[in-house]
C-alpha cells in the first residue's frame, strides 16, 4: 500500500532561524490555558514516574527515562511555565522534537498517572505555543494552509469530491441494483462526512459505504460542503484553523436538517467532530449542535443490535482476526464494546489484543504522526515496535483496523516487522459477508445504477 | 527548652492550623475560581458518579492500574498513606491533647499499632526513597526538593518515635517533633502535597472526561483506574 499522506506533504528540513520571538503571544496562550487543571497538574506532579511504563514510545526505545510522559512533559510545557514564558526560538525548536517527534497523545498515561494528569492536554499547549512560533512538522503545516484555502486538509476540490461520488455510485451500483449517493438531501437521518483520503486516494471507500448504507435502506445524504470531519489542525494545535472545517461540517448538517452526523471509519475524525469541534467554536456545554455517529456504531447498530443488516454465516471470516482499538475510538470515545462486538458478528476466529480496548496501546501513527511526513517515519517504525508485537501475539492473519492513521501505521509495521497480516477496514468486511436482499440484486435488464448523485436536490 | 516547647504548643501551634487549613482553603477557592473562568470543560462534563469512581479506586490498595502493574511499590505506596494520616490523627497522645485543647477527640490507635505503624512508615520511606535513587524513570524527573520532602516527611515519625521511647533526652525529642511538624503542615498548602486536596480534583476531572462525557448514546466511558 503507498502511504499518501507522506507523499504530498514532505517534511523539510527546518531552516535555521534567529528571529525573536513572539513573547506576549507565546504568555496569552500559557496564560489563557493556566486554569485550576494546569496548575494543578503541575504543581502536584510527584515525579513518581508511574506513568513511564504506560508510554509505547518508552517501552519500544530500551525504556529510555527521556521518554517517560512526564519527562516529556517537564522538559517541553513544563519548563515553558517556570520560564513563564520566556524561552527562545533553539528551546522551541528542541521542544519541537518532543512535542511532536515523542508523543501521539493518546492519552494512555493519564489512565496510569495516580493524579490523572492529563498529559496529552499539557503537551497541546506546548504544540499551541510552538505552532503560534511558525515551528510545527511541514507535514501539518501544509495541512493547515489546505484547510484555510478549501476547508479540506488535503485540498480536494468540490467537483473532484462530487465527481468521486458520482463515480462510486455508479461502480458499485453495479453490484447493487437502485444505489445512489444522494447529495445535500434535505431533513434525512444522517450526513455522512469522510476523511479526505478517500476522495484522493480511496473512493472505494465511500462505494462500499454506499453499498452498506443502502442495503441498510438508511435515510442519507452526503454534503457537497462540511464533508471534511477530520482535524489536522486540532494534532497542529492551531485553534483558530482547528474550528473552520468542523464549523463548515456543523453549519452544513443545520442547513439541511439531517438529524446526526455520521463520520467515516476514522479515530481522530470522530474526536474532533463530537468532543473537541465544539470547544474549538466556543459553543456552550461544549456539546456539538446535533449528536456525532461513528460509522463502527452504525455498524454495530445494523449487524448487532438490529439486524437490519444480516451476515452470511458461510462468508464468515475463518481464519484469526484481530481488531485495532483506536486511541481516539476506544480510549477516548467509548466505542470498545462496540469493536469487539461487531468483530465477532463478522468473525469466528476473533482474537483480542493485549493490553486491549481504553487500556490498548496507540499504533505509532497518531497525533499527526502519519501525515508529519517522511522525517518522523523511522521513529515511527521504531516506537510501533509494542504494537507489531501486539499483533504477532495474537496470531491473526487479517487485522480489523477503522482509522485511517492506524491504517497506514499499520499498514507499514506490516512490511517493517513482515507480520503478513491482511489489514482491512470494517466496511471492507461487511461488503463481503453481508447478505444482499432479493430485491438489491442488479437484474440482468437494470444493471445500469438507477440515479445519479445530485438527483435530490444536490448543487452539482 | 521548655520557653521553646511552650512557643511551640501554643502561638506557633495555631499558626501552623491557620497557615495549613487557611492555605488549603484559600488555594481551593482561588482554583475553584479560576476554573469556572477557565476550566469550562471541567464543569461541562463534571459528573459525580465518574469522579467518585475516579477517586474512589486510587484510594485503595492495588485499586489503581499502576499499582497492580507494580505490586511492590503499590503496597508500599499505600501503607506510606495510610500511616502518614492514620498515627498522627488517631494517635492516643494527640487525642489526649485535643480533648484538653478543643474538648473532643476522636476513637484512637492501640499504641503497640501507632508504634509499629511508624517503623512500617519509616521502612516505605526508605523504599520510596531508594527507588527515586535506583530507577532511571523516576531519578530523571527527581529534584533535590522532592528527596528533602521525602525526608521532611518522616522527620515527624522519626522524632515522635524516639520521643515516645524516651532514647535520649525527651523533651528534645519531644520539640524536635513538634517543629519538624509545624514545619512539614506549613508545606503542605503550597507544594507538591497540596495533592492532599488536589487530588480529588485532578481525579474528578479524568474521571468525567474520560468516563462520563464519552458514557452516552450507548457508548461506554473509559476506566481511568
Amino acid at each position: 500500500m503507498t502511504e499518501p499522506a507522506e507523499e504530498i506533504q514532505a517534511q523539510e528540513t527546518p531552516e535555521q532561524d534567529d528571529r525573536p520571538v513572539d513573547l506576549k503571544k507565546i504568555q496569552s496562550i500559557l496564560s489563557s490555558n493556566s486554569g485550576a487543571r494546569m496548575r494543578s497538574w503541575l504543581d502536584i506532579c510527584a515525579r513518581c514516574g508511574l506513568c513511564a511504563d504506560s508510554c509505547f514510545f518508552y517501552l519500544a526505545n530500551d525504556k529510555d527515562p527521556k521518554l517517560s510522559p512526564a519527562y516529556k512533559v517537564k522538559s517541553t510545557v513544563g519548563e515553558m511555565y517556570k520560564r513563564k514564558g520566556r524561552v527562545d526560538r533553539k528551546f522551541l525548536r528542541e521542544a519541537y522534537e518532543v512535542l511532536w517527534g515523542q508523543c501521539t497523545m493518546c492519552r494512555r498515561c493519564s489512565m496510569f498517572c495516580p493524579f490523572g494528569i492529563d498529559m496529552a492536554a499539557m503537551i497541546g499547549v506546548g504544540r499551541a505555543v510552538c505552532t503560534s512560533q511558525g515551528i510545527l512538522p511541514a507535514g501539518l503545516a501544509k495541512a493547515v494552509e489546505n484547510i484555510r484555502e478549501t476547508g479540506n486538509q488535503m485540498a480536494v476540490s468540490q467537483e473532484d469530491w462530487l465527481e468521486t461520488c458520482e463515480w462510486m455510485a455508479e461502480e458499485y451500483g453495479e453490484e447493487i441494483a437502485g444505489l445512489t449517493i444522494p447529495v445535500d438531501k434535505k431533513g434525512v437521518k444522517y450526513m455522512f462526512t469522510v476523511n479526505p483520503r478517500e476522495p484522493a486516494f480511496y473512493p472505494q471507500d465511500v462505494g462500499m459505504m454506499a453499498q452498506i448504507l443502502h442495503v441498510a435502506e438508511e435515510s442519507w445524504t452526503v454534503p457537497s460542503t462540511g464533508w471534511d470531519s477530520t482535524n489536522l489542525a486540532m494534532f497542529a494545535a492551531n485553534k483558530e484553523m482547528a474550528a473552520y472545517p468542523v464549523k463548515l461540517m456543523y453549519d452544513k448538517a443545520l442547513e439541511l436538517g439531517v438529524e446526526q452526523i455520521l463520520v467515516t471509519e476514522c479515530g481522530h475524525a470522530y474526536r474532533s467532530a463530537a468532543f473537541e469541534g465544539p470547544y474549538f467554536l466556543g459553543l456552550p456545554g461544549g456539546k456539538p449542535p446535533l449528536p456525532v455517529k461513528h460509522s463502527v456504531q452504525l455498524f454495530w447498530e445494523y449487524i448487532v443490535r438490529d439486524g437490519r443488516i444480516k451476515i452470511d454465516p458461510e462468508k464468515k471470516v475463518t481464519v484469526p482476526v484481530t481488531v485495532q482499538d483506536p486511541c481516539n475510538q476506544s480510549r477516548s470515545a467509548g466505542l470498545s464494546q462496540m469493536l469487539r462486538e461487531l468483530s465477532q458478528a463478522l468473525c469466528a476466529d476473533f482474537r483480542d489484543m493485549n493490553p486491549n480496548r481504553e487500556f490498548n496501546h496507540c499504533c505509532g501513527g497518531g497525533g499527526g504522526f502519519i501525515p508529519m511526513g517522511a522525517e518522523f517515519k523511522k521513529r515511527r517504525m521504531i516506537s510501533g515496535k509494542i504494537k507489531a508485537e501486539q499483533i504477532k501475539a495474537t496470531g491473526a492473519k487479517i487485522i480489523i483496523v477503522p482509522c485511517h492513521n492506524c491504517f497506514d501505521q499499520i499498514t507499514d509495521l506490516n512490511k517493517e516487522y513482515e507480520l503478513g497480516l491482511k489489514v482491512v477496514s470494517f466496511k471492507e468486511l461487511i461488503c463481503e459477508s453481508m447478505i444482499i436482499p432479493e430485491k438489491f440484486i442488479p437484474k440482468e435488464e437494470d444493471e445500469e445504477p438507477a440515479s445519479q448523485p445530485g438527483d435530490d436536490g444536490g448543487e452539482e | 527548652m521548655q520557653g521553646l516547647y511552650d512557643f511551640l504548643t501554643g502561638p506557633a501551634l495555631w499558626l501552623t492550623f491557620i497557615i495549613f487549613f487557611g492555605g488549603l482553603l484559600a488555594r481551593g477557592a482561588f482554583y475553584w475560581g479560576l476554573s469556572l473562568e477557565r476550566d469550562k470543560i471541567f464543569w461541562d462534563h463534571f459528573d459525580p458518579v465518574w469522579s467518585w469512581r475516579s477517586i474512589y479506586h486510587w484510594l485503595l490498595p492495588w485499586g489503581g492500574v499502576s499499582f497492580r502493574q507494580q505490586p511492590v511499590f503499590g503496597l508500599a505506596f499505600f501503607l506510606f498513606h495510610l500511616c502518614l494520616l492514620g498515627i498522627p490523627v488517631f494517635l492516643d497522645a494527640h487525642n489526649i491533647m485535643w480533648e484538653e485543647y478543643f474538648g473532643w477527640s476522636l476513637p484512637t490507635l492501640p499504641d503497640p499499632v501507632a508504634d509499629w505503624g511508624v517503623l512500617v512508615l519509616l521502612a516505605c520511606v526508605a523504599f520510596l526513597f531508594a527507588r527515586r535513587l535506583v530507577k532511571p524513570e523516576v531519578r530523571i524527573l527527581s529534584t533535590l526538593w522532592d528527596y528533602a520532602l521525602l525526608l521532611l516527611t518522616a522527620a515527624p515519625f522519626v522524632t515522635g518515635y524516639l520521643a515516645y521511647h524516651q532514647y535520649g533526652d525527651y523533651l528534645t525529642w519531644l520539640v524536635l517533633h513538634i517543629l519538624c511538624s509545624e514545619v512539614l503542615m506549613i508545606i503542605v498548602p503550597f507544594s507538591k502535597l497540596g495533592h492532599l486536596m488536589l487530588f480529588f480534583f485532578t481525579r474528578a476531572f479524568i474521571g468525567s472526561d474520560m468516563g462520563a462525557r464519552r458514557d452516552q448514546y450507548g457508548r461506554l466511558g473509559a476506566r481511568t483506574w
